[in-house]
């Protein structure tokens, strides 16, 4: 067997430990599966084993399943084929279950989902004394359950409710939480695991689970005939409508998979646990987010996007020109990575209180608990505020966010390029002027590059990397390196105004701002947005972004493309607001909302004599149109060469602005609807709308030939070759 | 078609639905067999005349399940050939009960029965008929439910009604409730209860509190809005998206109040009236009953009544008075908003607000009360209609004889 190794000792008591041959995690796959049958096969029937250790050789006990192929069986497998691969990993852990010996599990590090499941099945399970030991069902945060009997073991040990808790929110316990929910049964110190799980094992305990034990009743057999089971279920099917909305069928599926397997006899409660998993493994919901949220997130972040063959690079010291939120913010994170700052300004004073951004929001984390106190000092003992040039000096990479001024920024960039090396990396963290522009200042465009982090920078985990037009390969791998050093998340795009991610943005808020225009009341506008999944209305975001902002992009655009530039739609309302009833957003003194002191809002109720309200409007196509808007702005990035691939569509619109993760993103969501019905519907609200929601051409030759942006494995080469001759048509 | 009369109705006074409630101590059963031996009494009806007694309960599991018409039928000693049935429409059964043993008699399979409800709301627990609808969480999610006093509080956001709106609706309710009273309005239909042994437990309603005041009832808490914030303004703000905050305005004042009771009505063609020797007191000219819209929940009465209005032939000016049962105040307002109704001519002697409404008896409690208000004024006809749980609602329209 590859993946696991058994011993078995003269006492009896037989050894299974977890090595998995391919990767540093254990996880279920079809190889760990068959080789596990076989396994428990052979202890179960072998008369000189009297009972079970399982641990693992790795740092955890067993991370989950293996995604990939999770996401491969969307395409590959029919739902009744997900459901009996879900039965075959339940049959699995209940082989051990009833194999008439008592198996001890051992958990060591991390035991998530799947490997979780596989504990819980076990007759005792032992958490080692730790900080990384932990247990968790997170199957909820990929659009799935635990489809291995977790659901069901869970309520029967813990109880419905801790249940629900644990399924519906995904967290992970320490294992003393885990030990007061009776998830595990002790914890000991390292080195006494195994002698702990043998003393236990030589008590001779009984291997019957108390639900095979004969005349077992169900937790709640008596299903809702119990008036306070009723209301609970009541009131957690409203709390997964808040939480989860409307979307995200893994929340429901969850609450139902409980609901019904607490009145059903452990088996069925078992087989009824697969139909629901089945269900979900096969709605695209569940494959657009293992795809974006792990896949090609995982692979972004290991430098899918790095040019081969440029050596790797390691940071030790970076510029940071511009202590303001945005600089402070990248000084703190990169200082947390280990990368010595310096952080400049225009005098001391401005500079030090940029680093003193850093002591707030780590005297936060010390106080959570999630930080020590020494490691702070450390970090802020990184990061030196200046306000001269000549610091700059040893620098491996600077990175600017001064104001966004072309003028401002090119002096700043001349004064840093007098002193820097000739091969220091210069990054703009610039979010809505053009790199190529920005790159005249410099005495080496090759080596000039645009990172653009979100705010708040310590919180978003995304940078959008863009290219200039004479940005080298060997100055977009050095970036990259840096966005890899300090644990971001990259997506490499190519100039033009707002790059992808401010760019497609704007169609949504302009999308909000038009519906206003249309007469469509604000509250609708609002929660339309949050009915596809949207963390905020887009009214609100423009009163935190402030309405000249938007209006300044588009004055600019105006300016220099005059009649060819398709003018936002929201730009007449913006206008209306700012420049005739000043309201120009919450600096302003209020936009569509009033702020009271403590910062809660109402809408301003002028909105409804301005924008008078019509009762026309269409939730369906309001919500349609967030999601169109966006998507088709989009394509038409990957059309014009902004963007280059789907996953850094996907990765920039989930991770750069919140558009809905079950979605994929902006281009899964495309492929979700189906290429050809998607042009459908785009053209009809472009007749209903306006041109902004037209199919661009890439979309309509794709949806002529049957291609779709995402496709399975083994095509994938064929269909690269097909876009690249559709992009170049 | 033979029609269908209203030869008596009766009904027990609305006991607190608590504890100390003074009819605690009688199952349900027991005030529905103190009613059967009323009608009976009172009437001198020889009850192998009757077909049938239909009874609803909001409620209809323990002791109120088991078809508790058929034990109340023969617990009241009536004759052995009397049929029994239950109904459930949530707070329409009463009604509901009523409208199928007319609908009997005028199919002519049926020539005389009763058709009532009864609920001991201190005896069973609210919850024990969660049902799918609330409590399975895949049907709640898809339904989007949300508890009644949401609905109110919808109704009151959508319409605009502030808290002084609905508590002096209320208000309005306890003053009528309490001159009703105070004149004897209610006493032709009132059957005292009793216990065992005989003694008079309780002869009026009892949660009724009269000089109720505005300031009285602004100190009360909103009783609905921890359910909105745990996770119902959610489900609210999916269905209408136009809702930017609810409003909480409804709290225990200005709501249908918790009490035991039970309401029986004689029905029967005029045949049966003949061989029994009684006289019509109004016929049954129409009833309908419809879904709406089930996450507001409580707005199906103005439609149901303009059903009902249709299947009669009339319009909602041949209606001389109108009863509806006050679950909330908000959905009192918007039926009359939507309906054109003036206040004086709705709920002319108060209701449940001031009241309580025993869910399952109620809507064969105020067609009792709204005819006896139509023969004290000499008027002809009225409309008599419930909102109910899951967006249902029910109407029935009477015209005297």
């Amino acid at each position: 067997m590859r993946h696991l190794n058994i011993s078995k000792a003269a006492d009896g008591v037989a050894t299974l430990v977890l090595d998995n041959a391919d990767a540093p995690m254990n996880v279920i796959s079809l190889n760990f599966v068959g080789e596990m049958e076989e396994a428990i096969a052979s202890l179960t029937t072998d008369e000189n084993v009297q009972g079970v250790i399982l641990a693992s050789a790795k740092s955890a006990f067993m991370a989950g399943a293996d995604l990939k192929f999770l996401v491969g069986a969307y395409d590959g497998l029919t739902k009744r084929e997900h459901f009996e691969f879900s039965q075959r990993v339940s049959g699995l852990l209940r082989a051990i279950e009833r194999s008439g010996k008592p198996w001890v599990a051992i958990i060591d590090g991390l035991a998530l989902g799947g490997g979780l499941e596989l504990a819980l099945a076990c007759h005792r399970r032992i958490a080692v004394d730790r900080p990384g030991t932990a247990v968790g069902l997170p199957e909820v945060n990929v659009g799935l359950l635990p489809g291995a009997g977790g659901t069901q073991r869970l309520l029967r040990i813990a109880g419905v409710k801790t249940a629900l808790d644990l399924l519906l929110s995904g967290r992970q316990l320490g294992a003393k939480e885990a030990l007061t929910l009776g998830i595990v049964d002790e914890i000991v110190p390292a080195n006494e695991a195994f002698s702990s799980a043998k003393a236990w094992l030589a008590t001779n305990p009984d291997p019957v689970k108390p639900w095979d034990v004969k005349g077992a009743q169900a937790p709640q057999k008596l299903g809702l005939l119990v008036p306070a089971d009723a209301a609970d279920y009541s009131l957690a099917a409203a709390m997964v409508a808040k939480k989860a909305g409307y979307n995200q069928p893994a929340a429901a599926a969850i609450l139902s998979t409980v609901y019904e397997g607490a009145q059903l006899p452990f088996d069925k409660a078992l087989s009824v646990e697969s139909k629901y998993f089945a269900q979900l493994l096969s709605s695209p919901v569940a494959r657009n987010i293992i795809r974006t949220s792990f896949i090609s997130r995982k692979a972004a972040e290991k430098g899918a996007r790095r040019p081969a063959g440029v050596p790797k690079s390691k940071l030790a010291k970076i510029g940071m020109l511009g202590a303001g939120m945005m600089g402070a913010g990248i000084a703190f994170v990169s200082a947390r990575a280990g990368i010595d700052v310096i952080l400049l300004d225009r005098d001391v004073a401005t500079a030090e209180k940029g680093r003193q951004y850093s002591a707030k929001v780590m005297q936060k984390l010390i106080a959570a608990g999630k930080m020590a106190e020494g490691d702070a000092e450390a970090i802020l003992a990184r990061i030196t505020a200046t306000d001269e040039f000549a610091m700059l000096a040893s620098c491996d990479l600077i990175v600017e966010a001064v104001f966004e001024d072309l003028a401002i920024k090119a002096a700043t960039t001349e004064k840093a390029e007098a002193v820097i090396s000739e091969n220091t990396v210069f990054g703009s963290n610039t979010s809505t002027l053009p790199i190529s522009e920005l790159a005249k200042a410099s005495k080496r465009p090759d080596q000039f590059i645009g990172i653009h982090f979100f705010s708040p920078v310590d919180r978003m985990s995304l940078v959008e990397v863009i290219m200039g037009r004479q940005t080298s390969a060997e100055t977009l791998a050095k970036a990259l390196d840096f966005v890899a050093q300090i644990g971001k998340t990259p997506i490499v795009v190519n100039d033009s105004r707002g790059f992808y991610t401010s760019r497609v943005f704007q169609t949504l808020i302009h999308e909000g701002a038009a519906m206003l225009g249309e007469g469509v009341p604000p509250a609708v506008i609002e929660n339309a947005a949050k009915a596809v999944g949207m963390p905020v209305g887009p009214l609100a975001l423009l009163d935190e972004l402030s309405f000249d902002l938007p209006l300044a992009i588009v004055d600019q655009a105006i300016e220099q493309e005059g009649a060819r530039y398709l003018v936002p739609a929201g730009v007449n309302t913006l206008r209306r607001m700012r420049d005739e009833l000043g309201r120009g957003g919450r600096k302003a003194g209020g936009g569509f909302y009033d702020y009271d002191e403590d910062g809660k809002k109402r809408l301003w109720q002028g909105i409804a004599e301005h924008f008078p309200a019509k009762d026309d409007w269409n939730i369906d196509d309001l919500k349609a149109r967030y999601l169109y808007a966006q998507s088709v702005e989009t394509v038409r990035c990957l059309e014009e060469g902004v963007l280059q691939t789907a996953e850094d569509a996907d990765l920039g619109s989930v991770y750069g602005w919140g558009f809905p993760i079950w979605t994929g993103g902006t281009i899964s969501y495309i492929d979700t609807v189906g290429v050809p019905a998607f042009e459908r519907e785009a053209d009809r609200l472009a007749q209903l709308y306006g041109p902004r929601f037209a199919p661009p051409k890439l979309l309509r030759d794709m949806s002529r030939k049957g291609i779709q942006f995402y496709v399975a494995a083994e095509q994938q080469d064929h269909v690269e070759e097909d876009h690249a001759e559709l992009a170049q048509s | 078609m033979p029609e269908a009369f209203i030869y008596d109705h009766v009904r027990t006074p609305r006991g607190r639905g608590r504890e100390d409630g003074s009819l605690h101590e009688i199952t349900s059963v027991g005030l529905a067999t103190q009613l059967l031996e009323a009608l009976r009494d009172r009437n001198e009806l020889d009850t192998a005349l009757l077909d049938d007694v239909i009874l609803g309960s909001a409620q209809p599991v323990g002791e109120q399940g088991g078809v508790l018409a058929r034990a109340a039928v023969l617990n009241a000693g009536y004759a052995q050939t009397v049929g029994g049935q239950q109904v459930n429409r949530f707070c329409a059964s009463g009604l509901d009960a009523v409208n199928l043993m007319a609908a009997q008699v005028i199919a002519g399979m049926v020539l005389g029965g009763i058709g009532g409800g009864v609920e001991a709301m201190s005896r069973t627990k609210l919850g024990y008929d969660s049902g799918p609808w609330s409590a399975d969480p895949a049907i709640t999610l898809s339904n989007h439910y949300a508890p009644q006093g949401i609905g109110a509080d919808l109704i009151a956001t959508l319409d605009g009604y502030t808290r002084e709106d609905v508590d002096s609706y209320a208000i309005e309710s306890q003053r009528r409730a309490a001159e009703s009273w105070s004149e004897g309005r209610f006493g032709g239909a009132i059957v005292p209860v009793r216990d065992a042994i005989g003694e008079v437990l309780l002869d009026r309603d009892e949660l009724i509190r009269p000089g109720t005041t505005l300031e009285q009832l602004a100190k009360l808490k909103p009783a609905f809005e921890g359910f909105g914030k745990a996770g119902f303004e959610a489900v609210i703000k999916d269905r209408y998206p136009q809702v930017e905050q609810l409003s909480y305005v409804h709290h225990g004042g200005n709501s249908s109040g918790i009490v035991d009771g039970s309401g029986m009505v004689l029905v029967g063609s005029e045949a049966f009236g003949k061989s029994a020797g009684l006289k019509p007191r109004a016929r049954i000219r129409s009833y309908a009953s419809i879904g709406s819209e089930p996450t507001i929940m409580l707005t199906a009465p103005a439609a149901v009544s303009e059903k009902a209005l249709s299947i009669a032939g009339m319009s909602k000016d041949d209606i001389d008075l109108f009863e509806l049962n006050e679950a909330f105040a908000s959905m009192m307002l918007r039926y009359m908003r939507t309906l054109r109704i003036p206040h004086d001519k709705i709920n002319v002697n108060g209701g449940a607000i001031a009241m309580g409404h025993p869910m399952g008896a109620t809507g064969a409690m105020i067609l009792g009360t709204v005819l006896d208000e139509l023969e004290r004024r000499d008027l002809n006809t009225a409309l008599v209609s419930l909102c109910a749980a899951n967006g249902l609602g029910t109407a029935t329209i009477i015209e005297r004889v």
